[in-house]
């Protein structure tokens, strides 16, 4: 089984993320990490390849964004990914998230996964949907927040390719759905703690196979992706009503400290 | 003119609440450039004429009703992508939830159309909608206005007012749909398993809530003892992290994928303040919040924040509250 995890760079959860009003698009200057989601999807495709229950020939990181995206697709690897395709072309910049995802399953489309993992969500951009996106494009299955992830024997219509039992939180309670591969899920953060990569795999990650291709290598077309391929444009960037900000009290001495807090419920009769 | 859709989820033979907001909301903003709102449910039997009709009180002028799996996403782009190609829909409302993101992206997809998620306001601009969404934890608002046929907005939870406007039963109409290959490859094995304790939160005046920053399932215990000092109508309620760690019963989560609630005191100890639980929480009366990380969002919201040790706080605000009330 080959799988393909796929990845984003995100900034430090560190930096104060803003809208450059210029170009009306995130501000996407400073410190850098790979999605800190994503690595639960790397470490969801490691324990498929040790748990055994399915032979996993090779785990490659997908990633699409400019040059500096190289660093994430490292981290993946060290994290265990065998080698990683960089999808970069300036065509794509400012892509919504329909082209996003059509741009990333045409990435996908050229190395023929059995399964596609995610992450539940970017860190910077708010939204839990391009895997919905990419399986749609890919004409495959799709789950996500899947939170526990368990090899099945493939179903008779289906021969060949095993199945998974995912188990996921929705809107009234836990559902548990059985998905035949080839599939694209995406997992919630609670479905592992990933492991940290070794000072040997950090070592070499760089020395891993790092394919780049353009839009058309991965035969995009380019009317569906960038700004002009995109069907909705975000912008007119404003502030919300502004809401009185809270009271701050930072725990020094804890008896005053609990003292203020039960005096300010007092005052407004909560106790 | 343009036409509004909405999707419809309904569990147990009852409409989900998002949904009827979503209804409302459709039919409302089509009246605002002169269209109308339909409805889409995709279900079993439980879909009767009579529910499906009751739509009409929120204003749905018919409802396109196919048999198919429930709680299931692909089925259901497959359904609004046909009833779109037939009937021309220029917008796709979802209420907030999970499936609604699922669905609304997977049509986005299929129709190549833009998509909004986390919208918390639509307005009209001429004939055309505008979707609005908060970014960047919650700091900014994007406007995002559609180009195209379709144009796909899926509400943040609890944004959309339920509004009774329409007083006639909604016309139901049943649609013959082929599912695509893929999405009859997943299937339903149990839907909405309650995992823990079944435990009351709704009714309750003053909520203490633990999140991961509880450290295990016994720090907990820290909460229930909290609770207890405070007395009668006081519950715990928890983040859906501790809730998927197993450390908490789902019954008591608050957010996105858990219970809404607004009481009178919501009490956060060791939870970041991830906008998934913010939407389930924000209307409560008074917010306090103690996290040991002074840049937590939760400080954002909170009327009183508390930077520190919830394990130093807790214990000493337990006692106090006990000596307060003097027993
Ligand atoms: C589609 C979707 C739906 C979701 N639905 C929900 C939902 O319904 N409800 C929900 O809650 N979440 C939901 N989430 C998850 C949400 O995004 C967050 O991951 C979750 O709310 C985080 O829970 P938490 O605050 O307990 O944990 P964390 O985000 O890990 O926060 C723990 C906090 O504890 C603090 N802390 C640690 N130790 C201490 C200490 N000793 N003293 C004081 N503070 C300490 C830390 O500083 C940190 O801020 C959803 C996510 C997605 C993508």
């Amino acid at each position: 089984m080959k799988i393909c995890v796929l990845v984003k760079e995100v900034p430090d959860a560190a930096v104060e993320k803003r809208i450059n009003p210029s170009t009306g698009r995130m501000d996407r200057s400073g410190e850098k990490n790979l999605n800190p989601y994503d690595t639960h999807a790397i470490e969801a495709a490691m324990q498929l390849r040790e748990g055994g229950a399915v032979a996993v020939e090779e785990i490659v990181a997908v990633t699409m964004g400019p040059e500096s995206a190289v660093r994430a697709l490292h981290k993946a690897v060290s994290l265990g990914a065998d080698r990683s395709v960089h999808l970069c072309d300036e065509l794509l910049a400012g892509s919504d998230v329909a082209a996003t995802g059509y741009a990333l399953a045409k990435a996908i489309e050229s190395e023929s996964p059995d399964l596609v993992l995610l992450g539940q969500q970017s860190d910077d951009g708010e939204c839990y949907t391009i895997g919905a996106v990419v399986a749609d494009h890919l004409r495959m299955p799709s789950l996500t927040q899947v939170i526990k992830l368990d090899v099945i024997d493939s179903e008779p219509s289906a021969p060949g390719l095993p199945g998974l039992r995912c188990e996921r939180q929705a809107e009234y309670g836990y559902d548990t759905v059985q998905v035949q591969l080839p599939a694209v899920i995406s997992v919630g953060d609670a479905i592992n703690e990933p492991r940290y990569p070794s000072l040997k795999n950090i070592m070499g990650a760089k020395k891993k196979p790092l394919d780049t291709r353009t839009a058309s290598e991965v035969g995009i077309d380019s009317g569906f992706v960038g700004p002009d391929g995109s069907r909705v444009h975000c912008g007119e960037f404003h502030a919300p009503p502004a809401k009185p900000s809270g009271q701050i009290i930072e725990d020094e001495d804890t008896a005053e400290t609990v003292a203020r807090i039960v005096a300010w419920l007092d005052e407004r009769k909560l106790i | 003119m343009a036409d509004v859709l909405v999707y419809v989820l309904h569990y147990e033979g009852a409409f989900n609440k998002n949904s009827l907001g979503a209804v409302s909301e459709g039919a409302a903003r089509a009246a605002d450039v002169g269209g109308a709102c339909d409805a889409v449910v995709v279900g079993g039997e439980d879909l009767t004429d009579e529910l499906c009709g009751t739509l009409g009180a929120y204003g749905a002028r018919k409802v396109f009703r196919a048999n198919g799996p429930e709680g299931l996403a692909q089925p259901v782009v497959d359904v609004m992508a046909k009833v779109i190609a037939d009937h021309g829909h220029s917008y796709a409302i979802f209420g907030g939830g999970l499936l609604g993101f699922e669905i609304g992206a997977g049509l986005a997809a299929r129709c190549r159309a833009g998509v909004t998620m986390e919208v918390t306001s639509v307005r009209a601009d001429g004939d055309e909608l505008v979707a609005e969404r908060p970014i960047l934890g919650d700091s900014q608002i994007s406007v995002s206005r559609y180009r195209g046929g379709l144009g796909i907005i899926i509400g943040r939870i609890n944004a959309f007012e339920l509004r009774e406007s329409g007083s006639a039963a909604a016309a139901v109409e049943d649609v013959e749909v082929a599912f695509s290959p893929w999405s009859t490859r997943a299937t339903m094995v149990t839907r909405g398993e309650q995992r823990g304790a079944d435990v009351d939160i709704e009714g309750a005046d003053i909520l203490v809530a633990g999140g991961r920053g509880l450290g295990n399932a016994d720090g907990f215990q820290l909460m229930e003892q909290l609770a207890g000092a405070f007395g009668a109508n006081t519950a715990v309620a928890a983040t859906r992290a501790v809730v998927d760690a197993g450390w908490y019963p789902y019954a008591a989560q608050i957010g996105q994928t858990g219970k809404t609630v607004a009481p009178k005191l919501y009490l956060a100890a060791g939870i970041s303040g991830a906008i998934q639980h913010k939407v389930g929480m924000q209307s409560s009366e008074n917010i306090v919040a103690i996290n040991k990380d002074a840049n937590a969002p939760i400080f954002e919201f909170s009327d009183l924040g508390i930077v520190g040790d919830l394990n130093k706080i807790v214990p000493k605000l337990t006692d106090a509250i006990r000596a307060r009330k003097g027993s």
